[in-house]
């Protein structure tokens, strides 16, 4: 299961939908091993495309350097379809590399519906499972 | 003196859990045969048909190889080369 606070799902989403028609994606960091999402970072597309994302290795490289001074580890990575559902493709398959990270998938085709699941993916292995979404008092 | 070596997560399997190595070599490539030697199938695992993997990110310090000479980069003592899988993917 995911626990993510609304701000940072409100965060996701607002930025799936803000880089709408292109695809959007990010990270969001937490302590190691603790699971919990806490740090969001927004991350450039280097494909600026509707079909297709990619990190920008040299941001890339400045985000996981980060997170390695801080003892974070992405515990979110999310990205943007545009105008298929929120369930990753075979290329998202193909690529996903941290066995410990929620492969979050936000669908921006209807502009009045939220889409947003998450996944794990592992060894080619696509699970889903339940977003809990924590309300801040 | 030799050259540090940043695993990923991912690749840490093979390197005993270790974040970084030491690895020696005058060009990357010369560098990632010496690491396989120590460290079986890493070669594998970042060069396919004598090039760089697509969904690899390899850094000379600063910069992504693909910038300077992939493979054919030369380094040296001191450096640090930092692997990453890249992040990707899309709707097809």
């Amino acid at each position: 299961m995911l626990r993510i606070d609304r701000s940072i799902y409100d965060k996701i989403v607002a930025h799936a939908r803000r880089d709408h028609p292109d695809e959007a994606c990010g990270i969001v960091a937490g302590p190691e091993g603790s699971d919990r999402p806490e740090r969001f970072v927004e991350m450039i597309n280097a494909e600026r495309s509707p079909t297709f994302y990619r990190f920008d290795s040299r941001e890339q490289l400045k985000v996981w350097r980060e997170m390695d001074e801080r003892d974070e580890e992405p515990v979110i990575i999310y990205h943007s379809h545009t105008a298929t559902e929120a369930y990753p493709s075979r290329t998202d398959v193909s690529y996903a590399s941290e066995p410990n990270a929620h492969y979050v998938l936000v669908s921006t085709r209807d502009p009045e519906t939220v889409e947003f699941r998450s996944y794990r993916i592992v060894d080619g292995v696509v699970t889903e499972e339940p977003v809990e979404i924590v309300e801040q008092g | 003196m030799a050259i540090e070596v940043r695993i990923p997560t991912i690749l840490r399997n093979l390197t005993g859990g270790a974040k970084a190595v030491d690895g020696e070599g005058a060009t990357l490539s010369e560098l990632i045969t010496n690491l396989d030697k120590n460290y079986p199938g890493i070669g594998e695992r970042l060069v396919e048909n004598g090039q760089l993997r697509r969904f690899i990110n390899v850094y000379l310090n600063d910069e992504d190889v693909r910038f300077l000479g992939g493979l054919d980069t030369p380094v040296s003592d001191g450096d640090t080369v930092t692997v990453l899988p890249a992040v990707a993917g899309g709707m097809r």
